[in-house]
């Protein structure tokens, strides 16, 4: 047992050392315990907190793509698992809901000179979160393809379907377009996505209650069957790990795509120099005449948890801040891991379709306290109405039957 | 065995089954019963990287004084069983009265979630467990009839569908039958139809599913009835053979009638685990298709971003009241067995 604990003493020491090198957070101690979601961005901020951690700084990371599900059971318990949690504008909404992240106004004042002001997500007034990346669903296109069919490049949703198509009449592709439609959160998000560009709104104003169901409701269920009908037949198991590979084996002509997945389509692995040169990221598109674009802005951001000892939450929020620094992004290949919101950000080629739908007017994702339930409602009954079981209205009426029954139980309804 | 004996024998999994099984059971009762406390709700000014906008929030400080108040919630009592997620007695009630025939009251009753989860979930336990104890108990009389030397390897190669995590064989499986995949691919070739997709079509995932139930539940029953038949005795098949009994009425009247209480046994188990029916429709992404009662528990507490206990714990009890209704016939039959016994 004693030389378990020397051994263990002697590890810790050593780690220490060599850690102690690379950075000089300014913490003088505490616990750094990090929540992530898994993909290459939260990688490299996560990684450059690390470096802040020394012989009196203890350092430890989760990057899971479950994140969603553990944050709020862990960051309940006191003292909470995580000291900090990163988060996007929907998975910060339970967080809140169950006031699991402390304001960081004081923090803030004390260390946060160098932040910006759009990177301060705040709630009522108060800071909650600061957000490090932002990130949006946008139009692909392989504009050789396009070029060989002769049509410009689309800008709304009815220049795809007709470029759609031209590109199956004329023989190229059997099923040129794709877009995130697995039966899960991502066909949800599809939803609000071509909502929010035919301008609809999700509740009725101030309250609870569903909106969703009228004319705007019926042309976004419209929009989105016409699209899936050029899309592979499989189209409800398709999510980003689906499309990218199926476009970078030159299967597919347009897709509505995450912008942080444009990187992976444009560097030089996993596809053949004519479809990555051909690639080209577009803003997202308008539909049925609307001026605004059919997606939703989304940023990233860390939270430091509420039950966690002042201490640790300035030792966290130190490390974070050394995590999301201008250094990150300037060290080799940080800078096309994300449309990063730090001043040494030099946007390249992959984040040009991200810009473009921000510069557009995009719509933020509601940060609405009930949104995440509609959201799931959405996904539970669209499969049905894009399957061609049952008409727009039904369809529309049971998402809004669904998402009245999770509300009563949750309480925003009575 | 004397009373006390027995009991100190059975203490630490009484103990293990009160602590892990009955607890948590009573707990997920209770909790099925409650409802959240309804929100305190405020206007708040968010700020975004994108904009500034009103929005709304929940109050902290009221909602903390009314959890502090009622830690559980507001009391629902069978609100949530009957709700429209569940039992949706008065949907049901008004697809019943605006139904014109049988058939469109079933359509009314599949667009709500519990019984469209209801269906998959009864048709695959019904077509898989027959299926599952028939086919086991062809493969152990034909790897009984093998020559000693090949008999290892082939058990262990029946095994396998087994041993592979359920997850990992339908993944494997559903790549397989990708329109890209080899059996996908083969398929399309055999019917010349370049659109077939098992992943499409509705009637077709439901095929794929069942069949990948019964291949990944058959060497269970296989290795229950090869143990069986090693027991089988060799003078009753001999005096069989010497009525000159073909090989087929041997099977039919000797060893079926020795294997009755295994076929009870495996029929018992595959109507549980089959009606909790799940990993499948996760492996084939295929709930866009077919859900089933364990699926739609998964999805209230893991599919979006807010949490649905109350609603989990009332289809967590409606399956546990789902198993033992399909168990009854079968525990009728132990008990009177077991009474015969007794006299």
């Amino acid at each position: 047992m004693n030389m378990m604990k020397t051994m263990a003493a002697g590890a810790a020491v050593t780690i220490g050392v060599a850690t102690a090198a690379h950075a000089d957070c300014g913490i003088a101690s505490g616990d750094v315990r990090v929540l992530a979601n898994d993909f290459p961005a939260l990688h490299a901020v996560v990684s450059k907190a690390e470096e802040c951690a020394s012989s009196t700084v203890t350092f430890s990371k989760n990057h899971t793509t479950e994140h969603r599900d553990i944050q709020v059971a862990a960051m309940t318990a006191n003292p909470s698992e995580y000291t900090t949690a990163i988060v996007a504008n929907s998975s910060v909404v339970p967080l809140l809901n169950g006031g699991l992240i402390r304001p960081l106004d004081d923090l803030v004042a004390k260390h946060g000179q160098g932040l910006k002001k759009n990177q301060l997500i705040t709630i009522d007034g108060k800071i909650m979160a600061i957000a490090f990346m932002a990130n949006a669903q946008h139009l692909v296109v392989r504009k050789d393809i396009l070029d060989e069919v002769g049509l410009d490049i689309p800008e709304t949703y009815e220049d795809v379907l007709a470029a759609a198509e031209a590109i199956e009449a004329a023989g190229v592709m059997e099923h040129p377009f794709a877009m995130l439609t697995m039966s899960d959160w991502n066909l949800g998000e599809e939803f609000v996505n071509m909502y929010l560009g035919h301008g609809g709104e999700f509740f009725k104003p101030g309250t609870a209650e569903p909106a969703v169901n009228n004319e705007k409701g019926v042309a976004t269920l419209n929009m989105l069957k016409a699209l899936v009908e050029y899309s592979n037949p499989d189209f409800l198991t398709y999510n980003t790990g689906v499309v990218a590979p199926i476009w970078e084996s030159g299967n597919l002509a347009m897709a509505q795509m995450w912008g942080s997945s444009m990187g992976q389509l444009l560097d030089d692995e996993g596809s053949t120099e004519e479809v990555v040169s051909g690639t080209l990221p577009v803003g997202a598109m308008t539909v049925a005449g609307g001026t605004t674009p059919a997606s939703s802005l989304w940023w990233d951001g860390f939270t430091i948890a509420a039950n966690i000892s002042d201490e640790d939450a300035e030792a966290t929020f130190l490390a974070m801040l050394n995590g999301i620094s201008n250094e990150m992004v300037m060290e080799e290949g940080n800078n096309d891991k994300a449309v990063w919101l730090m001043d040494a950000y030099k946007p390249g080629m992959a984040a040009a379709g991200i810009a473009a739908t921000a510069a557009a007017g995009a719509e933020p994702y509601p940060m609405l306290p009930y949104m995440g339930l509609l959201h799931g409602a959405f996904f539970a009954e669209l499969p049905d109405f894009l399957q061609g079981n049952e008409s727009a209205e039904q369809t529309l009426a049971d998402i809004e039957a669904a998402y009245i029954t999770a509300a009563k139980e949750k309480g925003f309804l009575q | 065995m004397k009373h006390k004996t027995f009991f100190w024998f059975i203490l630490p999994s009484l103990a293990a089954m009160l602590l892990f099984i009955a607890m948590p059971l009573v707990s997920v009762t209770i909790q099925s019963l409650f409802v959240e406390h309804d929100q305190v709700l405020v206007e708040v000014e968010n700020c975004t990287p994108f904009k500034c906008e009103s929005s709304v929030a929940v109050d902290q400080e009221a909602t903390a004084v009314l959890r502090e108040e009622r830690p559980l919630g507001q009391f629902n009592g069978l609100g949530t069983y009957t709700n429209r997620s569940h039992l949706a007695f008065a949907e049901v009630g008004e697809a019943w009265n605006a139904s014109g025939s049988l058939y469109d009251f079933g359509a009314q009753l599949m667009n709500l979630p519990f019984y469209k989860a209801l269906a998959f979930t009864i048709t695959y336990t019904a077509v898989v467990t027959p299926f599952v104890i028939v086919l086991g108990l062809a493969i152990a009389l034909g790897v009984n009839a093998l020559p000693q030397l090949v008999k290892g390897p082939t058990i262990f190669c029946s095994l396998l569908p087994m041993i592979v995590t359920p997850l990992i064989g339908s993944l494997i499986l559903f790549w397989m039958v990708d329109a890209d995949g080899i059996l996908g691919a083969a398929l399309q070739r055999i019917f010349d139809d370049d659109q077939l997709s098992l992943k499409a079509s509705h009637s077709l995932t439901w095929i794929m599913l069942i069949v990948y139930g019964i291949w990944h539940s058959a060497p269970f029953s296989f290795i229950v009835f090869y143990a069986g038949l090693q027991t089988v005795p060799q003078e009753t098949l001999e005096a069989a053979q010497i009525d000159g009994a073909t090989r087929w009425q041997r099977v039919r009247y000797v060893v079926v009638p020795y294997m009755t209480p295994l076929v009870v046994f495996i029929t018992l188990m595959q109507l549980m685990d089959n009606f909790r029916v799940f990993e499948p429709i996760v492996g084939f992404s295929a709930s866009a298709k077919a859900t089933s009662l364990s699926w739609i528990i998964f999805n209230d507490l893991r599919g979006g971003d807010i949490q649905l206990f109350g609603s989990a714990a009332a289809t967590s009890l409606l399956t546990i009241l789902g198993v033992v209704v399909l168990l009854m016939p079968v525990l009728i039959r132990t008990w009177q067995e077991f009474g015969r016994k007794v006299v």
